[in-house]
This record gives C-alpha cells, sequence and structure tokens, in this order.
C-alpha cells in the first residue's frame, strides 16, 4: 500500500506528497488518528485529500496511508431502521460506544457482525444451477416490513457449488460457495461492498409509468411523481420542504423510504427518528421505522461528507431497488452538499464557476439524478424495482435563478417550487401552482385512468381555475372585486376552494396527512361539480350572494377530515345534496 | 505526542489583515493555538489556519495592527482553543476570550473545553418538546418556544429587540417546574450601552447571579467576535451537560459576527460569495447554531436565542437568510408595527417557530392552542389582504364580513399582539383573548378549528352557561 506524508492542511482539504501509485477516490487513513479520507485528485506524487472528520491537530509531516479501495457501502441485513453518518458509521451504537457527542477517529463496522439473522434459501436453487449477477440465493426477514433478499454481488457468476441450509447466519458467513470456473472457487456472504459513486448494475431501463403515490394532494392530482422518476424541492427558508420530505417518506407507497439529511438541522433528524418509531405505515399498522434507512449529516458534522451522504444514501436504495422494490430517496437538502463541493473546490484553487461553484457542479448533480429510474433487475427471478429520488434545493435568498437550482432543473422531471409568499400565508404544502410542473402527467394517465377515467380532466380544469384566477386577481388588485361580474366572482371563489379545501393539507393532522388516491380525486370533482351547478344556478339567475350563503360550502370545507375508508359515502351524499341543493335554488328562481 | 520543546519561530514573513504568516517549522498542528508577543511586551493568542511544508497561516486575535513582523515571537501551544470552565462563571463578566473583565479575581478552572465543541450525534438528541411560557401573548400563542430549541430575533435598526429580549429572559419559565437554570449572554460587537443595558436588565430581575456574560463592545478587537459566540457556547454547554442546568443563551449581534467573518474571509483573499460573505458562511454559523438541544438520558438543555439586525430591514439578505436556513423558526421584527405603537411589533406572518407543535396541546398547553394558532393567523392573512385591498379601493365596497375581517386585524393587533413590556399572560389567558378576537368572525368561518373545540372554547357557548 501506498504511504505518503502530509504536505499541507487546509481546513477539510488535506494535500500529501509520496502519494504516487494511489487511485482517484481511494480511501486512505489520515494522519496518528488515521482520519478518513478520499483522494479526489492527483498530480504527479501529490494526493489531494478530502477528509471526512475535523482535522483539527493534524500536523504537516504525517504519514497517509493509502487503503487500494473505493469509499463503498456495506449493504446486508442490520441496515433497516438505523441510522448512519455519511460514512456509514452507525450513529446508533456511535451513542453507546462514545456518548452523546461525535468524535473523530473513531472506526466501527457499519453492519453488526455478531447478529445471527434467520436465512432463508431460495427453495429451488441446487448445487449445479447457473449462477448470475443479481440473482436471489435466499432472504432474511429483516424486519416485519422488510425481506431483505440476498443476492448474488455484481460481477459473479458460474455454477453453484454449495449453497446453506435454512438457519441463522451473521452477515460475514458463507452462505453460497460459487464456482466461477477455471478452479476457482467464490465464497458468498450475506453482506456486500459497493462503492458509492458507481451506479450498481441492472439488466434493463424501463420508461416510469406509474405514479408514485404520496397521499400528498397536490402531488398526486397536479404535479405527480414517477416511480422511478426524480423531482426537486426547491423552496426559501421555512417554505415546508423538510416537512415534505418527510411526509413523502412517511406516507408514500413504497417498500422502503431512505432519508438523507445532508447538512441540515439535528434536532429535524431526531424528530424524524421518533415520529417514524411512533408513527404506523397505514398498510400494514408497523412503525414505519421497519422499512426506513436514516442517513443524518447534519450541518455542523463535516462538510466533507455531505458528498458522501448522498451517495451512500442512493447506493443503499439501488440495492433494494436490485432485490425488485419500490424504494423512494430523499436528500435534504442538496444546495449543502453543492456548498461542501464549493468549498474544497476553492481549497482546491480550481478555477471557479458561477457564483464560486466548480464548473462540474451540474453533471455531479447529474450523477445523483441519474441513478433513479425503473428497471429490470439483474439475475432470477425477473422482478422490476424502482428508485425515485426526491432533492431539496435551498436557494439563497429563495431566488430560484442561482446555479444550484437551475442546474437540478436540467436533469428532473417534476418540480414541486415551493412558494415563501404561500408558506407566510400558512398555506401548506406551499407548493406553487404557477411555477411546478410534471413531465410525467401523461405517462402516469394510463394508471389513474383505471380509479377514475377523468383524472387528468379534473385535473386541467383546477388548474385551469387557478391560472384564471391568478389574471383576475390583477384586475382585482387594480379596480377591486366589485368591478368584476358574477361569473369571474364565482370562478374566485371556486378557486379559493380549491385552494384551502384541497390543497391545502396539514402534514401534522391525524386524518388529513394522508389522502388516499380515490379520496383525493372525488375531493377535487366535489368542488368542481360544487362549481359547476352553481356557475348553472347564476346563469339562470340565482344571485351570487345566495349562492355563497350556502352551509353546504362549510361540508365541503371539512371533507379533509373525514377519514379515507368512509370516503366513498361522504362523496355520495354530498353530490346529491350539491344537485339537490342548486336545483331547489334555482327551482326557487323560476317561480 | 506532544514534544517537551516549546516550538516558537522569532519572526514572521508578512502581516495582514489579522493574519500573520509564518516560516513553518516541524509538527505545526492545523487549528492549533499560538502566543504572539509583540516588542511592546503585549501578549496576543491566535490560531493557526493553514498550515503546509512552507509556511503556516495564523489568524491572530486582537488583529495584527502595530505587529512589527520582523520582531515577533510566534509560540505554538499544542492544542486547539480552550477556554477554562467553572460553576462560579455564574454571576461574572468576561471578554470574548474568556478572561474575567469584572475587576474580580481568575476562576479556578474545573475543565479546560474546546471552544468549538463537538458535534452531537443526532440519533442521541431528544426532540425538544417543553413549552417555554414567555409571557408575551404572540410568542407564546403563535411562536411557541421549547426547550432547546434555536430561535433568532430578526430586527432592525432602532428596533426594541433589546427590550423583548430582555423581557423574555426575565418572564420565561416551564409550567410546575423548579429547575436549575441559567443565562448566558454574549454582546458581540454592540455599544457599551446596549450591553450594559442587558446587564441592568438581568441585575433588576433579581436573576443575575444565574448569568454568565461575555462582552465584546465596537470598541473591542474585532476577530474576537469570531471566538465570543463559542466561548459562551461552550460555557453553557458545560452548565447544562455538567451540572444538568437548563440554559438560555442570548447573543446579540449575531450580524456583526458575520461581518467580522467577512472581514477575515477578505483578508485570506478567497473568493467571495454572495455580498462578499464567505461562501462556507452557512457552514461556520451551523458550528454555532446547531449547539442547542437537548441530550437522551440528561436532565439540562441549551436554548439559542440569537438577535441579528437585518441589514435593510431585508429578509434575503445573507445574514438573515442563513440564519433562517439553520434556525429552528424565526421571531421578525416589523418597522411597521413599532411605527402604529404596538410591542412587541412582531411581524406575523413572517415569524415562525418551527418546534411549536412538539410543544404544545393537551398536556403541555392547552387542547385548542393549535387550532386556534393556525386560525388567528389565516384571519390575520385575510384581514391584512383586506387592509391592502381598501388601500386601493376604499372600505365602501367591502361585504360586511369583509368589514369583520378588517377589524379583526386591528382587534389582533393591538389586543393579542400589543401588551405591557412588564405585562406577564399566560398561555391560558393568551389563548382566551385569542376566542375573544375569533368571536367577532362568522362561526363558520372558523375553518380551521374542529366542531368539539369550538364548542368548548367558543365565547358563544362557554357564556351560555354549560362548561
Ligand atoms: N404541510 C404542512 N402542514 C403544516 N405545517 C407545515 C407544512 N409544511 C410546512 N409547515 C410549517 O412550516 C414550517 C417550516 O417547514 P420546513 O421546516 O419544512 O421548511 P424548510 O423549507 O425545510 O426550511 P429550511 O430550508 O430552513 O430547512 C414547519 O415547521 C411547519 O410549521
Ligand atoms: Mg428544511
Amino acid at each position: 500500500m501506498v504511504v505518503g506524508k502530509v504536505l499541507r492542511v487546509s481546513g477539510p482539504l488535506v494535500i500529501a506528497e509520496g502519494m504516487r501509485g494511489s487511485m482517484v477516490y481511494e480511501v486512505v487513513y489520515v494522519g496518528d488518528d488515521k482520519l478518513i479520507g478520499e483522494i479526489i485528485g492527483l498530480q504527479e506524487d501529490r494526493a489531494f485529500i478530502q477528509v471526512y472528520e475535523d482535522t483539527s491537530g493534524l500536523r504537516v509531516g504525517e504519514e497517509v496511508e493509502g487503503t487500494g479501495h473505493l469509499l463503498s457501502a456495506e449493504l446486508g441485513p442490520g441496515i433497516v431502521g438505523k441510522v448512519f453518518d455519511g460514512l456509514q458509521r452507525p450513529l446508533s451504537v456511535l451513542g453507546s460506544l462514545i456518548g452523546p457527542f461525535i468524535k473523530k477517529g473513531v472506526k466501527v463496522n457499519s453492519l453488526p457482525r455478531d447478529v445471527k439473522w434467520p436465512f432463508t434459501r431460495s427453495s429451488t436453487l441446487k448445487p449445479g444451477d447457473k449462477i448470475e449477477p443479481g440473482m436471489v440465493l435466499g432472504s432474511v426477514q429483516e424486519t416485519p416490513l422488510i425481506e431483505h433478499k440476498i443476492m448474488v454481488p455484481p460481477g459473479v457468476s458460474g455454477t453453484l457449488k454449495e449453497i446453506s441450509p435454512d438457519g441463522d447466519y451473521t452477515i460475514e458467513d458463507t452462505i453460497a460457495v460459487v464456482d466461477l470456473g477455471g478452479g476457482k472457487l467464490k465464497e458468498i456472504q450475506m453482506m456486500q461492498k459497493w462503492p458509492v459513486r458507481k451506479p450498481r448494475p441492472y439488466t434493463k431501463r424501463l420508461e416510469p409509468v406509474e405514479p408514485l403515490i404520496t397521499g400528498t394532494r397536490v402531488l398526486d392530482m397536479m404535479f405527480p411523481i414517477a416511480r422511478g422518476g426524480k423531482a426537486a424541492v426547491p423552496g426559501g427558508f421555512g417554505s415546508g420542504k423538510t416537512v415534505l420530505l418527510q411526509t413523502l417518506t412517511k406516507w408514500a407507497r413504497t417498500q422502503l423510504n431512505i432519508y438523507v439529511g445532508c447538512g441540515e438541522r439535528g434536532n429535524e433528524m431526531s424528530d424524524a427518528l421518533h415520529s417514524f418509531l411512533k408513527l404506523k405505515d397505514p398498510k400494514s399498522g408497523r412503525p414505519l421505522a421497519e422499512k426506513a434507512v436514516f442517513i443524518a449529516n447534519t450541518s455542523n458534522m463535516p462538510v466533507a461528507a455531505r458528498e458522501t451522504s448522498v451517495f451512500l444514501g442512493v447506493t443503499i436504495g439501488e440495492y433494494f431497488r436490485d432485490m425488485g422494490y419500490d424504494v423512494l430517496m430523499v436528500a435534504d437538502s442538496t444546495s449543502r452538499w453543492a456548498e461542501a463541493m464549493r468549498e474544497i473546490s476553492a481549497r482546491l484553487e480550481e478555477m471557479p464557476g458561477e457564483e464560486g461553484f466548480p464548473a462540474y457542479l451540474g453533471s455531479r448533480l447529474a450523477e445523483f439524478y441519474e441513478r433513479s429510474g425503473r428497471v429490470v433487475c439483474s439475475g432470477s427471478p425477473t422482478r422490476e424495482g424502482s428508485l425515485t429520488i426526491v432533492g431539496a434545493v435551498s436557494p439563497p435568498g429563495a431566488d430560484f435563478s442561482e446555479p444550484v437550482t437551475q442546474n437540478t432543473l436540467r436533469y428532473i422531471g417534476t418540480l414541486i417550487a415551493l412558494d415563501i409568499a404561500l408558506a407566510n400565508r400558512r398555506h401548506f404544502p406551499a407548493v406553487s401552482w404557477l411555477m411546478s410542473y410534471s413531465l410525467y402527467v401523461e405517462s402516469v394517465e394510463r394508471w389513474w385512468r383505471k380509479l377514475f377515467n377523468d383524472w387528468l380532466q379534473v385535473r386541467n380544469e383546477a388548474l385551469k381555475i387557478l391560472q384564471r384566477e391568478n389574471e383576475l386577481m390583477e384586475i382585482v388588485r387594480l379596480v377591486g372585486p366589485d368591478a368584476l361580474p358574477d361569473d369571474d366572482k364565482l370562478l374566485l371563489d371556486a378557486a379559493r376552494m380549491i385552494r384551502e379545501d384541497f390543497l391545502q393539507q396539514n402534514a401534522f393532522h391525524p386524518v388529513d396527512a394522508y389522502s388516499p388516491p380515490e379520496k383525493t380525486v372525488m375531493m377535487l370533482k366535489a368542488i368542481l361539480e360544487f362549481y359547476h351547478e352553481a356557475d348553472k344556478a347564476l346563469s339562470s339567475g340565482v344571485s351570487l350572494q345566495k349562492i355563497r350563503e350556502l352551509p353546504l360550502r362549510v361540508k365541503i370545507a371539512r371533507m379533509k377530515e373525514v377519514p379515507g375508508e368512509k370516503f366513498a359515502e361522504t362523496f355520495k351524499s354530498l353530490i346529491d345534496e350539491i344537485h339537490k341543493t342548486f336545483s331547489e335554488l334555482i327551482g326557487g328562481e323560476k317561480k | 505526542m506532544t514534544s517537551l520543546s516549546v516550538k516558537e519561530v522569532r519572526k514572521a514573513l508578512s502581516a495582514k489583515g489579522s493574519l500573520l504568516f509564518v516560516e513553518a517549522i516541524p509538527g505545526i498542528q492545523y487549528n492549533e493555538v499560538v502566543e504572539v508577543d509583540l516588542s511592546s511586551g503585549e501578549t496576543r493568542l491566535g490560531q493557526v489556519i493553514d498550515v503546509s511544508k512552507e509556511v503556516a497561516v495564523i489568524q491572530v486575535f486582537g488583529g495584527v495592527g502595530e505587529i512589527d513582523v520582523k520582531s515577533v515571537a510566534v509560540r505554538f501551544k499544542g492544542e486547539t482553543l480552550k477556554i477554562p470552565v467553572s460553576l462560579d462563571m455564574l454571576g461574572r463578566t468576561f471578554d470574548g476570550l474568556a478572561r474575567p473583565i469584572d475587576g474580580k479575581p481568575e476562576i479556578v478552572p474545573e475543565e479546560w473545553l474546546d471552544i468549538n465543541g463537538a458535534p452531537m450525534n443526532p440519533a442521541e438528541r431528544t426532540p425538544p418538546s417543553e413549552f417555554i411560557e414567555t409571557g408575551i401573548s404572540a410568542i407564546d400563542g403563535l411562536y411557541s418556544i421549547v426547550r432547546g430549541q434555536k430561535l433568532p430575533i430578526f430586527s432592525g435598526s432602532g428596533l426594541p429587540h433589546n427590550r423583548i429580549a430582555a423581557q423574555i429572559v426575565r418572564q420565561a419559565r416551564v409550567k410546575g417546574k423548579e429547575e436549575r437554570f441559567a443565562v448566558v449572554f454574549a454582546a458581540i460587537g454592540v455599544t457599551y450601552e446596549e450591553a450594559n443595558f442587558f446587564m441592568e436588565s438581568l441585575k433588576k430581575a433579581g436573576s443575575v447571579e444565574n448569568v454568565v456574560s461575555f462582552i465584546n463592545t465596537a470598541a473591542s478587537p474585532v476577530i474576537e467576535r469570531i471566538a465570543i459566540p463559542r466561548v459562551a457556547l461552550t460555557t453553557a454547554e458545560f452548565l447544562a451537560w455538567k451540572y444538568g442546568m437548563h440554559v438560555l443563551v442570548v447573543m446579540t449581534d449575531m450580524t456583526n459576527y458575520c461581518e467580522a467573518l467577512r472581514e477575515l474571509s477578505a483578508a485570506r483573499e478567497e473568493v467571495p460569495g454572495r455580498r462578499g460573505y464567505p461562501g462556507y458562511m452557512y457552514t461556520d454559523l451551523a458550528t454555532i447554531y446547531e449547539r442547542a438541544g437537548r441530550i437522551k438520558g440528561m436532565t439540562g438543555s441549551v436554548t439559542q436565542m440569537p438577535i441579528l439586525t437585518m441589514p435593510n430591514d431585508d429578509i434575503t439578505h445573507p445574514i438573515p437568510d442563513l440564519t433562517g436556513y439553520i434556525t429552528e423558526g424565526q421571531i421578525v421584527l416589523s418597522r411597521d408595527m413599532h411605527r402604529k405603537g404596538v410591542y412587541p411589533p412582531i411581524d406575523i406572518l413572517l415569524s415562525l417557530s418551527r418546534l411549536m407543535k412538539d410543544g404544545v396541546g393537551p398536556g403541555k398547553t392547552r387542547d385548542d392552542h393549535y387550532q386556534v394558532f393556525m386560525q388567528l393567523i389565516a384571519a390575520y392573512t385575510e384581514g391584512q389582504y383586506l387592509r391592502e385591498l381598501s388601500a386601493i379601493i376604499g372600505t365602501e365596497s367591502l361585504s360586511e364580513v369583509d368589514k369583520k375581517y378588517l377589524r379583526f386585524a386591528d382587534l389582533f393587533e393591538r389586543k393579542f399582539v400589543n401588551q405591557g413590556e412588564y405585562e406577564r399572560r399566560t398561555i391560558e389567558e393568551t389563548l382566551d383573548i385569542g376566542w375573544e378576537l375569533l368571536a367577532t368572525l362568522p362561526e363558520e368561518d372558523l375553518k380551521l378549528i374542529s366542531t368539539d373545540i369550538i364548542r368548548k372554547y367558543h365565547p358563544r357557548y362557554r357564556s351560555k352557561g354549560g362548561t
């Protein structure tokens, strides 16, 4: 192994000499404390190293040791429900080892080596079978919600020589032996390692065509995210990015969720950990933590590790995708990662691009978002999996023209733009219906059509009303609402109902936090039905005042509180009541 | 590890801003403390902020003014910047580097602690949830503070942030608890009068023996402002984690801290970020603001209330912007409310407490709290919108209901938000005022309050006897 010496220390950047023979992205141990670092550049015998731990106390001349391998994630049973830092150190275990504060130079295994997991082998497998990468050898019921498939690691193919019987094994016990041919044998353990910067292989990429049902109305109805798609959530401070991302990881219909806190608050992370233990998965009634993985590199932890935290999250996401699961990974906030890149780049004295960000900002973001997707997984049995990525963006001064937001827009399919003005008015989620878009609308429509054949029509009409509202409000601001004709006034009322009674959704309300897709569509249909009928009534001569006084409106406003199971009934009686009320009104007018 | 021979360099290569460049000798540690002896006999502290085989860059507290590079002695201490801490610091006043400035003797240290602290393991935190009653309706009712939160005040020049902060410090308490509490106060580059105002008002509240003060006034060395928040927080953490105290840290004015950071960055010739502030200011501020919270299995807590003035009242300026991206909400002061004579002049819509939801509700404050809060804000928002509208089109064309909202907005500012500087309202009083105001609106408009809560608290049902 290469051993060099520290030549210069500048914050998280260390330059070492005598490093000839190292490779870029190789993990190195820096100094007497063996701080973990990664080589990010090589020049003759000099290595430029970003160090993932505090470099205070490091001296020129201390040793830098190469390891010969790339920064990798440990993948295997023991990962679900856990909290890791950006280097995949298990934070829950660190607490009992070193106390509540993080110290540098601590080395712990990512996954526990002493736990024995109940392994069930795939019943069809027998010695002599052909082995290919990704093939499922068996599984471990890791939590009541996750059946952890044990797969042949990428790159291994041959014939099965041995497979262990069902039983309890540690992740380092050999559970299968593969004859690679040419007399070479490969022992397979339940744990595999994979370099975090490298996408994991799959057989084939598929178009994302199904919506990721999130339970958040404004997304499911207006700006859908596809399974295997990618979305970004830019918004100023306090606009609701974190709440939205947490809501997605709580309620989205997936098999596994990964929550990456990248350069954000410690209390938020702790709140997520606690609420995922308390809240129950709507389908199984089990704690949400049983289908979640947390990665926390808070804002006060070493900046360089922000980058590893997002790549670690994606790698874990791909690994579960490979099992044939629908996985969601959220990263809060990609801007903090971009800022870490900027800081390292500045210390490397690279030529700064826009606002000091390195010129490779865009390509790095692309590398990240491009790892999302819906795929046919490698190996048998044939299965499909998906990894959906949603990244928060924190633009300075809530100004979306800045480089991170702009570069992100180039790679994503759904833009969920949060408007701080809406947040200030406590319109939550503060998703701007004027700025947001989804490129998946057309492709997910097929799925929706099976539930409601008019999903797209309902969606488009509601959006149109909101757009029209926006135009009319310009007039109102100049001359007041009185100048508008009654049908425009009614449209404003309808727009307001859509905003307040449909789009607004309190993430902390016991019932409204999750809105099932059927309820979502029916809610909007009820509002539009009211509007259509009211519009008819108006043209039959019913006064706007009378329509505004209808107690029916209070019922519509309280639809949110009705639980999903009961909603079909409520909807039916609401529609009946709407028809009855208006025909009475119109009838009264005709007399 | 440490060699006994003291490492010393007897000459500097050059000096600039607050930086000293010296020829590197073997064994210099990144971030270690140095003592810089001037020919005048004065000794200044410094820190190594970059070291290579040839050169070490030293940031000198007190600046490099009056330093003669040819006759300076730089001694490397082999450790990071540490301060002595002790329980006896309570009731005492120190400078930005924790040296006593109250004329009393040096403290006898119980421990020496690194001023940078260590990041708290997020998995070892407990989510803050204990409601702090400040007696100020706007804060308790709408932006509830909980123990372990970091909630800054965004102010503007001439606005009464100091009076509000002093009132909070005076009145804050946690219901039904008699626990050890302390206040750590850091004055960062403020005028002597401002610093004195705080010390006096704390004295008047009779709590001076619970207060540790660190003072860096406008006349003190700029570079010490980099250290002072960290020194204050190190002391706060010591009191919280070692002695189980509930510590409230008030730091004013963080804008001066950021200016010092910018100066330092300019001296290092770094590529400036937005409006000249360094690109790493978010991270730097986070290493300060994140030092708040609660820890599993420990009694104490650190709650932070940093104060900053927004340059030009601009909330998108990097200082409030980056702060808002780190803290758990913000109390924003409004010049408009101030002009109207409302005290505390809080901007209702721009202010926010993100941890409120965990600290209010049944068993904590009252079961109607969260819903009343949501409804008050929604109604005030409507009133504000109608105000703007009627400024253009007059009030004549407004409907009766609209006029109710206009009146509500006025009443809300005058009765709910406005209160005396020495007035202490309980949370029940606060919520009851809220109900009184909501009762002026049509009941069917109270969509954000559930029917059972309306039945329980709406004055209409309450006055009819029953409950
Ligand atoms: N859907 C929602 N329902 C109710 N309240 C919400 C919702 N979304 C956001 N909020 C409120 O807005 C506050 C701020 O939201 P959040 O913390 O998600 O902002 P953010 O965009 O992540 O800000 P930052 O960039 O500073 O982290 C929350 O604490 C909560 O009070
Ligand atoms: Mg956030």
